[in-house]
């Protein structure tokens, strides 16, 4: 009797739990549908299922919003971010957690106050520089930026993941002998993948989902990632629901199947400090 | 603590000077305690380090400079003094209407999406069955790209496409409405957009702030007589307070920095309506080339959270958190 009591004093909590569970999922569902709706079918039946499924949404929307290209960019762009990120990223929180440099106190302080810098401080005289340097509308040029962006938040979380670990395999590595490339290299790298999972698929994420320093630093239509590029897709083809549900049905199918695959590992990295615009 | 830390450095410096002029070859200079010990820490950290200084660093202080000078971009900027922040906050009526719609937006989104993460994390940390699967879908939304939540809601809100006019088919008329075309309702619809993908995320980091409050203080509160109520204001909100509070100044400075939605929705508009100061500096400085008066609202915006990130430390100081 008192179990039974319990199970239904939660019932109210599930309604209201499965209500914003609706509001969270049924937009979503909505673009799905509406991504295989003809034209004339979304116009008079704009939330509910089609009526007849239209795969060829996905076939002109990958053709005349040139998806081929633009995912080839966005997915240039994380993956070369990615890897900038954890190669510099990991090499300052390895010397900052074991090499005690002089003075890494100071530099701690440093990071986290100036890494607070919001981007529309320093973004008219980053666009000018790049532009003397002819980095603006490069894919080089966003990738650097992306980097430095995303480096504090590598560095900080690398850095504790690594003093949360003994050093005793490195000792022991030491004593057999070898120097602190070889250290890092065949005793640090190997134990540190599940950091560099969890900060690759946040700075991955972002990178992924990134819209601002891409609408203001790249131009050309061939170079920009799929945010900036379905961006002017809608604008274009504003009305055509069905083909603009369908270009965003592809943008977040891959991002889905990762976090859904991956959840723990998302979560625990963004809910550590991925936490950003 | 000082002191053995600097005898140590002089007696490693006196060390290798020895080396050097016991044998002369490159390799020793490198197997040096003082390389190895100072030199080399510093070599891991500066790549990243200069990396972040040349695009974040240097540009904020230019951008300073900047702000102080009239320029196009092009050519030789013109000291003019504080003449653009004068401009800004006496003559300027469309800043003076943006800076007053961030600090709505501000005010927004330090009340609704807090007071909605509390409630649901409050619920499903009650909850056992289901449980997992309802995070889940509560953190999707959080997951999506802006531009992508943007067209989702551009959709919804359409008033002769979206979910006003499923509902008057279901008989429930008067809501469809161009929510986003209406200079009354624009920036309202634009913070419903946003908070649709981030209040999620909130709920989900106090759920894991209330799952580390020790169960016994709940069970001490039980055997007072504490009520649900009494037991979320005097256990739950008290365990939780440190990740409320951070997150209550993160909420404070991003509310000053929000662009994304604002531009992809309605650009700013209709009519300024909905013009804040991401989209006003992107304005002035990307499509009219007033790039010292761009940058001189970048230093309004950066000033405004710089002051209410102070406002929570020294709050915080005075013992308003653990």
């Amino acid at each position: 009797m008192f179990k039974k009591k319990g199970k239904s004093r939660l019932i109210p909590n599930y309604i209201i739990l499965l209500l914003l569970v609706c509001l969270a999922l049924g937009p979503i569902l909505v673009l799905f549908f509406n991504s295989l709706k003809s034209f004339n079918d979304l116009g008079t039946n704009p939330i509910g299922l089609p009526r007849v499924v239209q795969i060829e949404n996905y076939v002109n929307a990958w053709v005349q919003g040139e998806f081929a290209t633009t995912l080839t960019n966005s997915l240039i762009y994380v993956v070369f971010t990615v890897a900038g990120v954890l190669v510099l990223g990991g090499m300052a929180a390895y010397s900052l957690a074991r090499l005690d440099p002089p003075g890494d106190n100071f530099y701690l302080v440093y990071m986290l106050t100036l890494s607070t810098l919001p981007f529309w401080l320093y973004v008219i005289p980053l666009f000018i520089m790049w532009r003397n340097l002819g980095l603006l509308d490069t894919r080089a040029g966003l990738i650097i930026m992306y980097i430095a962006f995303n480096s504090p938040f590598a560095i900080f979380l690398l850095r504790s993941f690594l003093m949360s670990l003994s050093r005793d395999f490195e000792d022991a590595a030491r004593v057999d002998g070898a120097n602190e490339w070889q250290v890092m290299t065949r005793v640090v790298i190997p134990i540190m993948w599940p950091a560099f999972l969890t900060v690759g698929l946040v700075v991955g994420l972002g990178v992924w989902s990134e819209f601002q320093a891409a609408l203001i630093f790249l131009q050309r239509d061939e170079l920009m990632p799929v945010t900036t590029s379905y961006y002017n897709f809608t604008q274009r083809f504003g009305r055509d629901w069905s083909l603009t549900s369908a270009g965003a049905v592809m943008m977040i199918a891959p991002v889905l199947a990762l976090f859904l695959a991956l959840q723990r590992q998302f979560v625990t990295g963004l809910t550590q400090g991925g936490i950003k615009l | 603590m000082k002191n053995p830390d600097e005898l140590q450095t002089e007696s490693s410096a006196a060390g290798d000077g020895a080396t050097v002029a016991v044998s002369p070859h490159k390799q020793s200079w490198l197997h040096s305690r003082r390389f190895r010990r100072h030199i080399m820490p510093w070599l891991f950290i500066a790549p990243i380090t200069l990396l972040h200084l040349v695009v974040v660093v240097g540009p904020s202080v230019a951008g300073m400079y900047y702000s102080l000078t009239e320029w196009s971009g092009i050519g030789k900027a013109e000291f003019v003094g504080l003449d653009n922040f004068r401009e800004l906050f006496f003559e300027d009526r469309n800043f003076l209407l943006a800076l007053r719609h961030n600090l709505m937006w501000l005010a927004f989104f330090l009340t609704v999406p807090f007071a909605m993460a509390l409630a649901v994390a409050t619920l499903l940390a009650q909850v056992r069955i289901g449980s997992m699967a309802i995070r889940t879908a509560f953190f999707v939304p959080y997951v999506l790209p802006s531009v992508v939540v943007a067209s989702i809601w551009r959709m919804l809100l359409d008033p002769r496409l979206g979910f006003g006019v499923a509902l008057e088919n279901w008989g429930i008329k008067g809501l469809a409405y161009p929510y986003l075309g209406d200079k009354n309702t624009a920036l309202a619809a634009i913070a419903f957009v946003d908070n649709w993908h981030w209040w999620g995320f909130l709920m989900i980091l106090f759920l894991t702030a209330m799952q580390s409050i020790p169960s016994d203080l709940y069970d001490a509160a039980k055997i007072d007589g504490a009520n649900r109520w009494q037991e979320f204001l005097h256990v739950t909100l008290p365990g939780i307070r440190p990740t409320v509070f951070f997150m209550l100044m993160m909420t404070a400075i991003w509310s000053f920095l929000v662009f994304d939605y604002v531009w992809i929705l309605t650009h700013g508009g209709p009519a300024g309506s909905s013009e804040m100061l991401a989209t006003y500096l992107y304005k002035q400085a990307f499509q009219r080339f007033e790039a010292g008066y761009g940058a001189a609202i970048g230093i309004t915006m950066s000033a405004i959270a710089g002051v209410m990130a102070t406002i929570f430390v020294l709050l915080r100081r005075r013992g308003w958190d653990v």
